[in-house]
């Protein structure tokens, strides 16, 4: 099946997977100065998300959570990409001002919920430029 | 910078023009990191200045009581620099969460540009205006340029409710008591996720503080922007109006049960001594100090108890002689910031009791603490005793 999604910041990038299994709100949900997942409630507690093709299925909580990922490009702690299905702009936000700023950038791309249901947690993974999703 | 921000996340958005807008509130003043500081200050280089009027969500400082905050030399001056370039830019400093409690209140069908996920809650549902759910630097590029997209809650056929919500099984006398609303809303944002609901079967006589903990509640455990309640918010004089097929709904049924076991996952503690009480989030208004104020009267806290809320709550209690009695009884009262936002709580780490569901949901991340939510009269009662009080009699 062709796993393309829309492109919402392009880019390339390649590493393995995380599936996050609930929603997350980063701000409250994630520390900026060590890329883990930090809410005791939430099933990937304490789960690193530096350098993962993070698949987020829902974002909940916070509109702070866009200085959150702007935070981690800055200390070089971001994952490689963001896979979102269900999401109000506010992470790519995040990535979009860390361009601005020269902090770098990363892929972050739209799913659909049935591609990203075909997506495994813990596999080596690519994505495109072009909003394709590549198993490795 | 700040079009070039708005026009990008209009396309990510697909919309296709932008709006004018009439206000705008801030949530990108509070310091999580330098990355932060250094946005803002680069707008300010750049002699970027608002062109609406403008408020300020909180920072992490308390401004007006300097030794509340215990933060180390270079993130208090991080936080303060960044605060600081947010004034510059133009916007008016009430560092407040419940700005619409501060005379900040567009009308009904204005377009505006609001960040912090319980004003926008509070700003499309309660007072009828239209905003996104926009994240921190995107209200300010949006208040910079007096622009955001037309898309998504600007527009009338995406503020239709997808789901009603029953709550004809639930007692009067929880949906009278201002307990039930934080653990309702924590469900609805569970329940639906980003999808707007409309509630059925509530008082219409729910007050404003009822629908404020509601929705920061919703907008905490999920993400809901926007949410109606038959008969009580200004879209949703009837069911049939404001709800997508109303001939076929999707239902939700709202049952004890489903209450009952939110109200449980709101705490990580239920049992023993508590350390301190922390209030106001959002932050607390008049009425809700004047309640505190009538519970806690002749009573003495063993636990310091926080009262969070904005500076132009404080000013009118000052005005109205309302403070002396409060702190003599052991309340904290903190303002331009709050106690899950910065290191406030005694870094001893403990059992922190809330009234506040959006505190329950961000303390044990945040803090280190363990929560436990009740009442406010649960609150002060606990807050005298030092132990977890309260009243299960509502529950049962």
């Amino acid at each position: 099946m062709d796993m393309t999604g829309r492109a919402l910041i392009a880019g390339e990038a390649s590493g393995t997977t995380l599936l996050l299994r609930s929603p997350i709100s980063f701000w409250g949900g994630v520390d900026p100065h060590t890329g883990r997942i930090s809410d005791p409630r939430h099933p990937n507690y304490d789960d690193c998300i530096t350098d993962r093709i993070l698949i987020i299925p829902a974002t909940a909580g916070s509109s702070s959570s866009s200085a959150i990922m702007l935070e981690l490009l800055r200390n070089g702690l971001a994952p490689a990409a963001l896979l979102l299905v269900r999401h109000d702009g506010i992470l790519a936000l995040g990535v979009l001002v860390a361009r601005e700023l020269g902090y770098g950038t990363i892929p972050v791309i739209e799913l659909s919920p049935e591609i990203s249901g075909l997506l495994p947690d813990g596999v080596a993974a690519r994505v495109k430029g072009t909003g394709s999703v590549e198993i490795l | 910078m700040a079009m070039r921000i708005v026009i990008d996340m209009a396309e990510m958005m697909g919309a296709e023009r932008l709006t004018p807008i009439a206000s705008a509130h801030i949530d990108g003043c509070l310091y999580h990191g330098d990355s932060g500081v250094e946005f803002a200050e680069h707008l300010v280089h750049q002699d970027g200045e608002v062109c609406v009027p403008t408020t300020l969500n909180v920072g992490a400082l308390d401004l007006l009581h300097p030794k509340r905050v215990h933060a180390d030399s270079h993130t208090a001056e991080m936080a303060h620099r960044q605060m600081s370039a947010y004034v510059k830019l133009g916007c008016t400093p009430t560092w407040t969460c419940a700005p619409y409690q501060a005379g900040h209140r567009p009308g009904l069908g204005e377009h505006v540009a609001w960040g912090e996920s319980n004003a926008v809650a509070f700003a499309n549902s309660v007072l009828g205006a239209r905003t996104n759910r926009y994240g921190d630097f995107f209200d300010i590029c949006c208040a910079l340029t007096g622009r955001a997209p037309l898309t998504g809650l600007h527009l009338d056929e995406n503020r239709q409710a997808t789901v009603l919500v029953d709550t004809s099984s639930i007692s009067e006398t929880l949906k009278q008591s201002d307990v039930f609303y934080p653990v309702l809303g924590t469900w609805l944002g569970r329940t639906v996720g980003s999808e707007i609901a409309v509630i059925d079967g509530l008082p219409l006589n729910t007050s404003e503080d009822r629908l404020k903990a509601l929705g920061a509640a919703a907008s905490s455990s999920g993400s809901v922007g926007l949410f109606h309640v038959a008969g009580v918010t200004p879209e949703a004089t009837t069911i049939e109006s404001i709800l997508m097929h109303s001939d076929q709904p999707d239902v939700v049924q709202l049952t004890s049960e489903m209450i009952r076991s939110t109200r449980d996952r709101l705490s990580t503690a239920s049992t023993g001594r508590i350390d301190a009480v922390a209030v106001g989030s959002p932050h607390f208004s008049l009425d809700e100090f004047a309640e505190l104020e009538r519970l806690s009267r002749g009573q003495r806290f063993k636990v310091p108890f926080y009262a969070c809320t904005g500076r132009g709550v404080l000013e009118s209690l000052e005005k109205a002689g309302g403070i002396e009695s409060l702190t003599q009884r052991g309340v904290e009262i903190v303002v331009d910031t709050c106690v899950v936002v910065t290191p406030i709580l005694p870094d001893t780490g403990g059992v922190l009791m809330t009234s506040s569901g959006k505190f329950a949901h961000y303390t044990p991340a945040n803090t280190g603490y363990d929560v436990v939510y009740g009442s406010l009269e649960d609150c002060v009662a606990s807050a005298v005793s030092g132990s977890i009080t309260r009243d299960e009699s509502l529950w049962s």
